[in-house]
Formats: C-alpha cells, structure tokens, sequence
C-alpha cells in the first residue's frame, strides 16, 4: 500500500512541476532557470511545513510518503537543475551559473526553515 | 531554458499533446519516486547522519540527465522521450526539497558541518557527474556521427 502512496504522490508531483515550470518559463523567461527555482522553493516549502507536522505527530506515516516522499520530492528536481547550471556555464554566463547553483540551495534550506516553523507553529 | 521542456528535439515530428505529455510526465514521475523510495529503504539513514543514500540519488541523477539531452537532441528522438524520462523519471528521482529539509534538520541539531559538507557534496558531485556525463555523450556522438559520414559515402550518399 505505502508503495502505491509514493507512486501517486510522485506523478502528481512532476505534473505539477511541468505545468508550473512551464508556465512560469513562457511568463518569466530570463537567463536564469526560474521555472525550476520556483518548483524547488515551493517544494523545500511544503515539506517543512509537512517535517513538522511529522516532528508533532499530526501526520502519519501515510501522509508523510504520499506528500513528502512522493509529492514533495517529485516536485522538486537536482537533475533539471544541475542541467540547467551546466548549460548556464557552457554558455558563457559562468556569474549566473554559480548564482543559480549556490542561490538555490541557500534559499530551498531558507524555505525549508521557513516550512518547518510554520509547520511547528501550526501543530506544535 | 528548460531541457526536459523546451522543444529542439526530432522536429521532424509533430509535436505531441499537452495530455499525452502530461500522461508520461506523471507515469515517469511515479516511477522516479518509487525508485528514490526502494533506495531509502535498501540503504536508510540513520537519525542525524550523513545522507549518503540521497546523495547518490541526485549525483546518478544529475549524470543520467547529461547523458540523455544531447542523445535525444542529437538522435531527432521520439518527443515523448525527454518528457517522460528527463522531466518524468529523473525529476522524480532526484529532489531538491528532501535534501533542503535534511540540510536544515542537520543545522538546527547543532551539526552545521554535516549540513554544510552534505549540501557541497551534493552541489559539486551534481555538477561534475552532470559535466562529465555531457561530455562523453557528445564524444561519443561525435564520434558515431563521423562514422555516418563514412557510412553515407560508401553508400554513395543515398541516406538518409
């Protein structure tokens, strides 16, 4: 059963990620990937907020896999990102490159604290 | 911008609909994440530790994607490929908010180190596998695509 949890989180969470990171790109389109930072912060986001639930015991184990492991996890990507940056830098904007690389983990960890308090703060 | 999404590939053909898309992007997705899941589960991570098994997620991950962008750009591949495999399968696999949350959780316990050393692993292992995988795919396409050449000559140029 916990598998199925997982699959279903999983394809919701690509769709999701496809729609908004095409949506955002067509709206957006700049040097920089926002398509894929847009889905990796609201990602980092909703877990926190989903670990602390978790941490005060107001999800189960059920929900944690179908919308952390599942969702959350498929929403998000480090293989489209680490293409992207790979390309930014092939292209010559080597500056946009390591602000994409360093700026997203700095902020979807940002997220992910901001996620967690409000989380905490909810069910805590 | 996009690789998984951006069109470029076989445009030859005509592009498919958005609801075929979507169908192998969440069949992709599904499967990404069950993957991930098995991995989790065969090697887990104790409380606190490095996440070495995540790790390993994103880093083959991001070495799978540098091996298929140029091989569909390259192969006019079926447009159904990238989305399913590149947006589907290893978007599902690799994630960035399950190591944002991990990167946190080491910081708040008091160990920042862990944290900080597993957030560089993952960023320069990502990138490296990414870089070098890039690059021997385009090699070896080189490679093959020079022996075409060869190939159509002896042909007496009828291909394609």
């Amino acid at each position: 059963m916990t598998w199925w949890w997982v699959a279903l989180g999983g394809a919701l969470g690509a769709c999701l990620r496809y729609l908004i990171d095409t949506g955002v790109q067509s709206r957006f389109g700049s040097t920089l990937p926002l398509g894929t930072l847009t889905v990796n912060l609201l990602g980092s986001l909703a877990l926190g907020v989903l670990t602390g639930a978790v941490l005060a015991g107001a999800a189960g184990d059920a929900l944690a896999l179908a919308l952390g492991t599942g969702l959350c996890g498929a929403l998000t990507t480090y293989s489209t990102f680490s293409w992207e940056t790979l390309r930014l830098w092939e292209s010559g904007a080597r500056g946009p490159a390591v602000l994409n690389a360093v700026g997203s983990v700095v902020a979807a960890v940002g997220a992910a604290a901001l996620g967690l308090a409000a989380g905490s703060a909810l069910w805590g | 911008m996009d690789p998984d999404t951006a069109p470029g590939a076989g445009e030859a053909r005509p592009a498919p609909r958005w609801p075929l898309v979507l169908a192998v992007v969440a069949l992709g997705g599904a499967l990404g994440a069950l993957a991930r899941y098995a991995v989790s589960l065969a090697w887990p991570t104790p409380e606190g530790a490095f996440p070495s098994a995540l790790l390993a997620v994103n880093v083959l991950g991001s070495a799978l994607i540098g091996a298929l962008v140029p091989l569909v750009t390259d192969r006019a591949a079926h447009p159904l490929l990238r989305p399913f495999l590149g947006t589907g399968l290893l978007g599902g696999f690799t994630t960035f908010s399950v190591h944002a949350v991990d990167i946190e959780r080491l910081i708040a316990d008091g160990r920042a180190v862990v944290g900080l050393g597993y957030a560089a692993a993952n960023l320069i292992g990502a990138l490296l596998a990414v870089g070098a995988a890039a690059a021997l795919t385009r090699r070896a396409l080189n490679r093959s695509r020079r022996t075409d050449v060869v190939d159509d000559a002896v042909d007496g140029g009828r291909a394609p």
